[in-house]
């Protein structure tokens, strides 16, 4: 599906999809195995942990490639006017990106440069490993309200509507544009959105964050499903990165998607954040009984109702009508299906004494009016309302992926003969 | 490339390692009259006479045939002084030593005490020296002067600070606490770079270290502000402000600057902006943070100002940056000032997160690119 052209040279990782699928368990549980996405070489040298990830391909990495286990997610307005300097740090920040997610540092390094000027990186990530650390970019509604890309907004990249029981806090929501920051070791991310940031200044300034651990959904089919936070296993029948026909029918931008105006999304994806926050002390004090009921699958095994084992197909009637796995699978929304990479966040207290946590909600579909709002939508009944909150939104065009050396995140936007 | 930057950091380092060596003013002994230089000071003239001299012990006889008071300097090119002598009377004689490296001087005497004095060179031989570029030691010197000038200018309005508050007249304090602090805010790094001032005339509450007692400007903002009241504590404190300052203008002269510590001292400013003003912290109880603010601002400025000659040969790119950052953060501030001529700014209380959001997103903007400055100086 994808290749790579270019190389940086000290890149480290490669391991095809094929090879690299019979050991994902062990890389989910622990990271024993390195993977990179489709088509990328073998190198041999790549199976200990936190090896690279390739950032060349026809899609961004941090989608369909293998859930990390950490999370730094960075929402950003743009604040120049120029359009050529905002051009300027597009490829400035790819070329960061494309260190980075080697496992090198920015510009010229962290130490041995001008004693009186500050380094060009800031150092926390010396001698860690990559950590399978992805970069991705996407593009807010706000965002083509400027530069005059008005006529080249997607259809597709609607406002959300207002959903029932939305507690949104526009401090945590919205956003020019964003870069999900995914690696195994939490360092690793946080340098990677910190040192975005720093290169960023005078162009665009943060507008909010969010860290994430302990990913609540996973790409790869044959790991341990993870839990969230709840402690419900999540994300049983989710795209998995090996589902070239999945990921084609309900992730990628493809040709037929588009009109001329958006044709620069052909190999991108959309995507859907939201911070949602759970009543953790309430749904403590529930009943197994209800819990089970509320998601319609058993806590232990993960089971649908009425099944032996998690991977058994789900028999919708017989869950509760307002189960959350009943009104959330694709038989309840027309076959609309998304590919999620949400993770748990624990923000200290509230203020209240009650934890300030749940989950932060990561969607990637084709297409945001069929996948997220359909659902979503059709959730509005679900029991699981009672016990969650969605605080914080924002939805974003994540553009294709960065092809070569030469290429930069957004160039099919940006560019004129693009 | 990066060897080459290495290199001149290094000179750069060793520079500053040759001008550390600096003289006094007591009596001297020298006994060799070849090291003694005959200075004659007049109300317009002043002159020396030796033109040149080898390095080590150098002694300035001096004589004042002029009518004013008069003070003589041996300075480094950058105008930092090697060694000084003031309040030399009209009619009297004085001396003044020194021990110099190899390099060029200046000689310069100051008839009322006043200005940048008549200027007279002295090149010292015998060693090696590594030479800087001229523009910078310039640039060093006007930032000198106007450190000196801030200090300067300050005192006057210290003065009516004090006085207020020795008067006991809480109005007229409150309006003279800012613009008191306004030249100090403007050469902050200079200020600091004299450990024991900073600590006597700018800590706040929470700075003070064990056992410290709590003088100077934040102290009296406190009582004024918060406690809303003048008691003879505050009268002696405000007494003590001026003898501390007193202090800073007389010593102002001496700091040590370099191309690069003015380069590093314009990012510190704005630094000084993003830890403490933007949050409120510094004027917590005035609430006058965006007067320190401006003023900081200001200084960087200058810093920045002397140096884009240099700045822009080695990065012109930087320099195009920062020029608009500078405007973009100078234009926000305005908003905050109904009139342009003079200090009064909004008090930050009325200044909402929203706003702070903005003035900290401005600050960051202009910080970051200005924290390159030192290297593109250094190159």
């Amino acid at each position: 599906m994808t290749e790579t052209q270019g190389s940086s040279p000290s890149r480290r990782s490669l391991i095809g999809w094929g090879g690299a699928g019979l050991a994902l368990g062990a890389a989910a549980a622990g990271g024993a195995v390195a993977m990179t996405r489709t088509g990328d070489d073998v190198d041999p040298t790549a199976a200990d942990v936190g090896a690279a990830v390739g950032f060349h391909g026809t899609n961004q990495a941090g989608i369909a490639t293998p859930v990390q286990d950490r999370l730094h997610f960075a929402a950003f307005d743009v604040t120049t006017t120029d359009r050529a300097e905002f051009v300027r740090l597009l490829k400035d920040w790819t070329e960061a990106a494309r260190r980075m997610t080697a496992g090198k540092a920015v510009g010229e390094g962290a130490y041995g440069g001008l004693a009186e000027a500050p380094p060009d990186d800031t150092g926390e990530a010396l001698g860690l490993k990559p950590s399978r650390l992805t970069l991705t970019v996407g593009f807010g509604p706000s965002l083509f309200a400027k530069f005059d890309l008005a006529d080249r907004r997607p259809d597709a990249l609607v406002d959300l509507p207002t959903f029932a029981g939305d507690a949104l806090d526009a401090a945590r929501s919205n956003g020019d544009l964003c870069v999900q920051a995914c690696a195994d070791d939490p360092q690793v991310a946080v340098h990677a959105i910190r040192n975005l940031a720093r290169i960023g200044m005078g162009k665009v300034v943060i507008r909010w964050s969010q860290l994430g651990f302990g990913k609540t959904s996973s790409t790869t089919p044959d790991a341990q499903t993870p839990r969230n936070l709840m402690g419900f296993k999540d994300g049983t029948r989710n795209i998995a990165g090996t589902e070239t026909d999945r990921l084609k029918k309900f992730v990628w931008v493809g040709e037929k998607d588009v009109k001329e105006n958006s044709a620069w999304m052909v190999g991108g994806s959309y995507l859907v954040a939201r911070r949602i926050r759970m009543h953790i002390e309430t749904w403590d004090r529930t009943s197994l009984q209800e819990q089970e009921d509320i998601f319609g699958r058993d806590k232990g095994e993960g089971a649908p109702v009425g099944k032996a084992k998690e991977r058994d197909e789900p028999f919708l009637k017989a869950m509760k009508p307002d189960a959350h796995v009943r009104l959330a699978h694709p038989d309840s929304n027309h076959g609309a299906t998304i590919l999620r990479r949400g993770y748990s966040f624990t923000d200290g207290t509230d203020g209240l004494g009650r934890l300030e946590a749940g989950l932060f909600f990561l969607a990637y579909q084709r297409d945001v009016r069929e996948g997220f709002i359909r659902v979503q939508r059709n959730l509005a009944s679900d029991a699981l309302n009672e016990y969650i909150q969605h605080v914080g939104s924002a939805v974003f065009a994540v553009p294709p992926g960065v092809r070569d050396k030469d290429d930069w995140w957004g160039r099919t936007l940006f560019s004129k003969e693009a | 490339m990066r060897a080459a930057r290495l290199s001149v950091v290094t000179a750069v380092a060793a520079v500053t390692a040759l001008t550390a060596v600096t003289g006094c003013t007591s009596k001297s002994d020298a006994k060799d009259g070849d090291r003694v230089i005959n200075v004659t000071a007049t109300d317009a003239k002043c002159e020396t006479s030796k033109q040149e001299i080898s390095a080590g012990h150098v002694e300035l006889a001096i004589e004042n045939k002029g009518s004013k008071v008069t003070e003589v300097y041996i300075l480094f090119p950058d105008d930092r002084i090697v060694s000084e002598r003031e309040n030399i009377g009209p009619g009297t004689k004085q001396r003044v030593t020194a021990e110099v490296k190899a390099g060029d001087y200046q000689i310069a005497c100051k008839p009322g005490m006043k200005g940048t004095g008549i200027r007279k060179d002295l090149k010292v031989t015998g060693g090696s020296v590594a030479k800087r570029d001229p523009r910078l030691d310039k640039a060093v010197a006007a930032y000198r002067e106007y450190a000196q000038e801030q200090a300067d200018a300050t005192l006057p309005l210290v003065a009516t600070f004090v006085k207020a508050v020795e008067a006991g007249d809480l109005e007229a304090a409150k309006a003279a606490y800012a613009p008191s602090r306004i030249g100090w805010e403007r050469t902050e790094p200079v200020a600091e770079s004299f450990g024991d001032i900073d600590p006597k005339v700018d800590v706040r509450a929470d700075g003070l270290e064990a056992g410290q007692t709590w003088t100077g400007w934040h102290r009296l903002e406190k009582a004024l502000w918060q406690d809303k009241k003048i008691t003879a504590a505050e009268k002696t404190l405000a007494g003590q402000l001026t003898t501390d300052l007193t202090d800073w203008q007389k010593r102002v002269g001496k700091a040590e600057i370099t191309p690069t510590s003015m380069a590093n001292g314009a990012k510190e400013l704005l630094d000084e902006v993003a830890t403490g003003k933007v949050t409120g912290e510094e004027e917590r109880y005035s609430h006058t943070d965006l007067v320190d603010f401006k003023a900081n601002v200001e200084g960087a400025q200058k810093s920045y100002e002397l140096l884009k000659p240099v700045a822009k040969e080695n990065d012109a790119a930087l320099v195009t940056e920062l020029d608009k950052q500078f405007a973009a953060l100078n234009a926000l501030l305005e908003k905050y000032r109904p009139n342009t001529t003079s200090y009064v700014f909004t008090s930050y209380e009325k200044v909402g997160a929203a706003q702070r959001k903005e003035l900290s997103d401005a600050v960051n903007a202009l910080a970051e690119p200005l924290s390159k400055l030192a290297a593109a100086v250094a190159k």
